[in-house]
C-alpha cells in the first residue's frame, strides 16, 4: 500500500464521482430507502400484532437498522463488478494512483449510502412509536457501532464483488447469504427460542449483537415477552459488536486489496 | 540506443488457460514514433497492450516503456503512460469536464491544475459545448474522442491507444487520425492496435503484423506495402470451367501469378499499376471472349496482407502462426531478411 495521503486523496476522488453517479440516478437508491421502510412497516404491523404490539415495533427498530446496512453491502457489489464490467477499473488500474482508492472509495460512498438509509429509517421508526431512550452519548455511540458494521459489511460485499465472474454471479452471491445471516440472529425475534445449532449461529452472530448493543445503547427494552438473551456476546453486546466489526475489517481489507491488484476485466 | 527506445516487448508469454493468447512476442517502438500492431481479432493485440499498462501480467518474457519495467516498476509505468481502451472506458454518468476532471486528480494534479487541464482538453478535442453535459448522451465519436482525451490529461510521454478506430464512422476516424498525428508533432510515442491495414499505414512509422500471438512480420509501412504488394485485380467470371483459361491470358499483367478459387469463380492478381492494367486485362479477356460477371480494383486488405505473409487468409491460418513467411514475387532479398518470420 502507498502511504496514506495519497490513498487518501485517491480514495475521496474516487468516492466524489461513486457519489456523482448516484445523484445522476437516485434510483439507485432505491432499494437503500424504500426497502427498509418497507421492512420497518411489514414487520411492525404483520407481526407486531402478534408479538407485542408497540414494545415489539420498539424492539424491532434497531434490527432492521443492523439488517439494512448488511444487506447495502450488496451495493458494494454491484458498484463494483459494473466498473469492473465497464471497464473503468481498468482505467483506474493504469493509473498511477493507490491500489487501495478504488475499494476504500467505493466502502466510503456506500457509507454515505447507508448513513441516508439509517436516516429514512429513523424518520420511519420516529413514526410508528419508536423512541430513542438511551442519554445523548449512548445514542451517539449506537449510530457510530451502526455505521462501523456498515462499513465493515461493505468490505465484505467487495470482496464478493471482485471474486464473482459475472455480474449477475455478483448480485445473486451478494444478496444470497445475507437472508440466512440476517435472520439467524435476534434481529426479529429472540436467539434464545431457536433450536439449538441455530441459537448457537445466532448467539455469535456479529448481526445479533450489533442488534444487541444498538438496543441496549438506544435505551429500547430487550424483552418483548420474548426469553431474554443469556450469553457472553448478549452481556458484551457493544465491545463485542465494535471487535467484530474490526475483525472483519482487517480481514476483508487485505483480502480484497490482494484480489484487486489480480483481478482482471470481464 | 537503449535510451531512444520508449517500448519494448520482449517474447512475451501470455496464456489465458489452454489458450496462448502470446507466444513470444516481440516489438520495440523508439521514442516520438508510432508503432501499429496490425492484426485480426483475437491475434493478442490487445493482451500485448495489457501487459504494457500493467494490466496483465506475463507468464513470460519482460517489457519496459518509458525505461521503466512493467513488472518491478509499474508505478512509474502507469506515471508515463496514457491508456485508450478499445472499448472507450467513459463513466457515462459524469459530465465531459467532470471524466477528465477526475482522472488529472487521480495523476496527482491539484484541483486548480486538474481542472484547468480539463479544459484545455474538451476545446482541443471539440467537446467545449458538450462538456458540462452527461457523458451519457455523447455520439460514439464524442465518447472516443473523450476516452483520447482522458488519455493524454498528464501529457504522458506515452500513449497506448488500442483499436482508437473500431466502431467509429469515416469521418470519426479522419478526426482521430488527425489527433494522433497532432499527438505524434508533440513528440508523444504512440503505441496503436489496428485490424485496418489502412490505418496502419496513415498513421504507424513501423508495424508489427500479429498472429496467434506471434509477431509474423516487422518492418516500415513501406516495407511492408512492398512486401504486400500494390492493389488487387479481381474478377469473377461467369463459368468455372473459363477460370484457368482467364489465368493464362492475365499471367504476366501483374507482379504475381493469378490465384484463383473454383468455389467462388474468382480470380486475383497483384497488379503495379492500377486503372491501365484494368483496362489491359478487360481487352485481354474480351478478346479471348471469356465472360465476366464482376470485376475491379481494390487496396490490399489485412487479408491480402496475411495472405501475402503466411500463404493463407486469416481465418484458416491455424497453425499457431509459426508458419515461413511466403516470399512474395519481387520482393527483394534484401526484404526477406528484414521481414522474415519470426521463429
Amino acid at each position: 500500500m502507498t502511504v496514506v495521503p495519497p490513498s487518501l486523496r485517491d480514495s475521496s476522488v474516487v468516492a466524489w464521482r461513486n457519489l456523482l453517479n448516484i445523484k445522476r440516478n437516485p434510483d439507485w437508491l432505491l432499494s437503500g430507502t424504500v426497502q427498509p421502510i418497507m421492512f420497518v412497516l411489514l414487520f411492525a404491523f404483520v407481526f407486531g400484532g402478534s408479538l407485542g404490539g408497540g414494545r415489539y415495533r420498539e424492539f424491532l427498530i434497531a434490527g432492521i437498522f443492523v439488517q439494512t446496512v448488511a444487506f447495502n453491502s450488496s451495493f458494494t457489489v454491484i458498484g463494483l463488478t459494473n466498473d469492473l464490467q465497464k471497464g473503468i477499473v481498468d482505467r483506474f488500474r493504469a493509473l498511477p494512483m493507490s491500489r487501495v482508492a478504488v475499494l476504500l472509495g467505493r466502502t466510503s460512498s456506500d457509507l454515505a449510502v447507508s448513513l441516508l438509509s439509517v436516516v429514512i429509517m429513523s424518520l420511519c421508526g420516529l413514526l410508528i412509536g419508536w423512541r430513542l431512550r438511551g442519554d445523548p452519548t449512548d445514542v451517539l455511540t449506537g449510530y457510530l457501532v451502526l455505521l462501523l458494521f456498515s462499513f465493515a459489511m461493505s468490505w465484505v460485499g467487495a470482496f464478493i464483488g471482485l471474486i464473482s465472474r459475472t455480474v449477475e454471479v455478483a448480485q445473486s452471491a451478494g444478496l444470497l447469504w445475507l437472508f440466512p445471516v440476517t435472520f439467524i440472529s435476534s434481529v426479529f425475534v429472540s436467539a434464545e427460542s431457536m433450536p439449538t445449532p441455530l441459537r448457537v449461529f445466532a448467539r455469535w452472530n456479529p448481526i445479533t449483537v450489533n442488534a444487541d448493543a444498538l438496543r441496549e445503547l438506544f435505551g429500547n427494552p430487550i424483552r418483548v415477552g420474548m426469553p431474554p438473551p443469556s450469553s457472553w456476546p448478549a452481556e458484551h453486546a457493544v465491545p463485542y459488536a465494535v471487535g467484530s466489526s474490526l475483525v472483519i475489517i482487517a480481514v476483508f481489507v487485505p483480502l480484497s486489496v490482494a484480489r484487486y491488484r489480480r483481478v482482471a476485466s470481464r | 540506443m537503449t535510451s531512444a527506445t520508449a517500448i519494448s516487448a520482449e517474447s512475451l508469454v501470455k496464456n489465458f488457460g489452454t489458450n496462448r493468447a502470446l507466444d513470444g512476442v516481440e516489438f520495440s517502438a523508439r521514442e516520438g514514433r508510432v508503432l501499429g500492431l496490425l492484426g485480426p481479432n483475437g491475434a493478442g493485440k490487445t493482451t500485448a497492450v495489457r501487459i504494457l499498462t500493467t494490466l496483465l501480467r506475463p507468464d513470460a518474457g519482460s517489457a519496459s516503456v518509458a525505461g521503466h519495467d512493467v513488472l518491478t516498476e509499474p508505478h512509474a509505468v502507469r506515471r508515463s503512460i496514457g491508456l485508450s481502451g478499445q472499448y472507450a472506458a467513459v463513466d457515462e454518468n459524469l459530465t465531459g469536464r467532470e471524466n477528465l476532471y477526475m482522472v488529472g486528480r487521480l495523476y496527482g494534479m491539484n484541483r486548480p491544475d486538474a481542472r484547468r487541464r480539463a479544459g484545455e482538453l474538451l476545446d482541443g478535442f471539440q467537446l467545449g459545448e458538450a462538456g458540462d453535459r452527461i457523458a451519457k448522451g455523447y455520439s460514439g465519436g464524442m465518447r472516443r474522442r473523450l476516452d483520447l482525451a482522458g488519455a493524454l490529461v498528464a501529457r504522458p510521454p506515452v500513449v497506448m491507444l488500442d483499436e482508437p478506430t473500431t466502431g467509429l464512422d469515416p469521418r470519426g476516424r479522419m478526426d482521430t487520425w488527425r489527433l494522433i498525428a497532432e499527438l505524434v508533432d508533440d513528440g508523444t510515442t504512440v503505441l496503436l492496435t489496428t485490424q485496418y491495414l489502412e490505418e496502419a499505414d496513415a498513421l504507424a512509422d513501423t508495424i508489427a503484423v500479429i498472429d496467434h500471438g506471434r509477431v509474423i512480420a516487422n518492418g516500415t509501412s513501406n516495407e511492408l506495402k512492398s512486401l504486400v504488394g500494390g492493389e488487387r485485380l479481381e474478377l469473377v467470371v461467369d463459368e468455372a470451367t473459363e477460370l484457368d483459361t482467364a489465368a493464362e491470358v492475365l499471367a504476366g499483367i501483374g507482379s504475381d501469378t493469378p490465384r484463383v478459387d473454383a468455389q467462388s469463380r474468382r480470380l486475383q492478381v497483384v497488379v503495379n499499376d492500377g486503372s491501365k492494367s484494368l483496362i489491359e486485362a478487360v481487352r485481354r479477356l474480351g478478346d479471348s471472349g471469356i465472360e465476366v460477371h464482376d470485376v475491379g480494383l481494390h487496396r490490399p486488405t489485412l487479408d491480402d496482407a496475411f495472405l501475402s505473409l503466411t500463404g493463407k487468409p486469416t481465418e484458416v491460418s491455424g497453425n499457431g502462426g509459426t508458419t515461413d513467411v511466403a516470399e512474395p514475387e519481387g520482393a527483394a532479398t534484401a526484404e526477406r531478411a528484414e521481414w522474415g518470420g519470426r521463429q
